[in-house]
């Protein structure tokens, strides 16, 4: 069913994925500023989709999209609620 | 349903989903490497969401020719991320602008210098009360 590349494509997506990842928790901590932290953050949320999308290619069922959508979404409001934080002081005004 | 895949889809798959990985983990480099954070934000909200976009065409790409279904969830999440990535890197630029203003420490700027000033007595639309009779002017009510 998997071709004879697709492996090695999906282990080396997963291996730049988990990389990028350190990369972020390694921006996350260093900061310097709280805008810093948010773009890592946010970053880490977009390169878990890739991950949840690879897993689907490499499982060969589409169940685990809806998981991709919904942090899509739960990631773009967490963001934006942050910036809305520091910036209003208040979420919903 | 699940055959054996053809050749054209393996390749065609594997490609975008290197050139997924790659993208991402370039974006992530630029978190890493960039001198400030107006720079900084260049990296995850463009490689990064190009990366992504790619490994979910190459998922749209590899259930239509492996198993012979449409998926639409993959575009649906590749939509919302290409209309979400802009404004949130908007709302992290007003942040970063606000912050310096209260008197964050500041990194200094990279190669490309800090931006200009806006012209005249103005100042960044985001430090300024809504202009009269634009929508965000609520003196009125």
């Amino acid at each position: 069913m998997i071709g004879p590349i697709l492996p090695w494509a999906l282990a080396f997506g997963f291996a730049a994925l988990g990389a990028a990842l350190a990369l972020n928790l390694w921006r996350l901590f260093k900061g310097p500023g709280v805008a810093d932290r948010i773009l890592a953050l946010d970053t880490m949320v977009i390169n878990v989709i890739g991950i949840i999308v690879l897993t689907g290619i490499a499982s060969g069922s589409g169940t685990s999209f809806e998981a991709a959508l919904l942090l899509a979404m739960v990631g773009f409001v967490g963001t934006v609620s942050y910036a809305k934080f520091l910036l209003r002081g208040d979420i919903i005004e | 349903m699940s055959g054996t895949a053809p050749a054209s889809a393996d390749l065609i798959v594997s490609a975008l989903v290197v050139l997924g990985g790659a993208f991402a983990l370039i974006g992530s480099w630029g978190l890493v490497r960039l001198p400030s954070l107006m720079e900084r934000l260049h990296g995850p909200t463009k490689a990064t969401t190009l990366g992504l976009g790619a490994m979910l065409v190459g998922s749209v790409v590899w259930f239509q020719l492996a198993e012979g279904v449409w998926t639409t969830h993959e575009l649906l999440v590749s939509v919302f991320l290409f209309v979400t990535a802009p404004i949130s890197a908007n709302m992290i630029a007003k942040v970063h602008l606000h912050r310096l203003r209260q008197g964050e420490e500041s990194e200094g700027a990279g190669p490309a210098g800090t931006p200009e000033p806006p012209p005249g007595s103005a100042d960044w639309a985001t430090h300024e009360a809504p202009h009269e009779g634009t929508p965000g002017d609520f003196a009125g009510d």
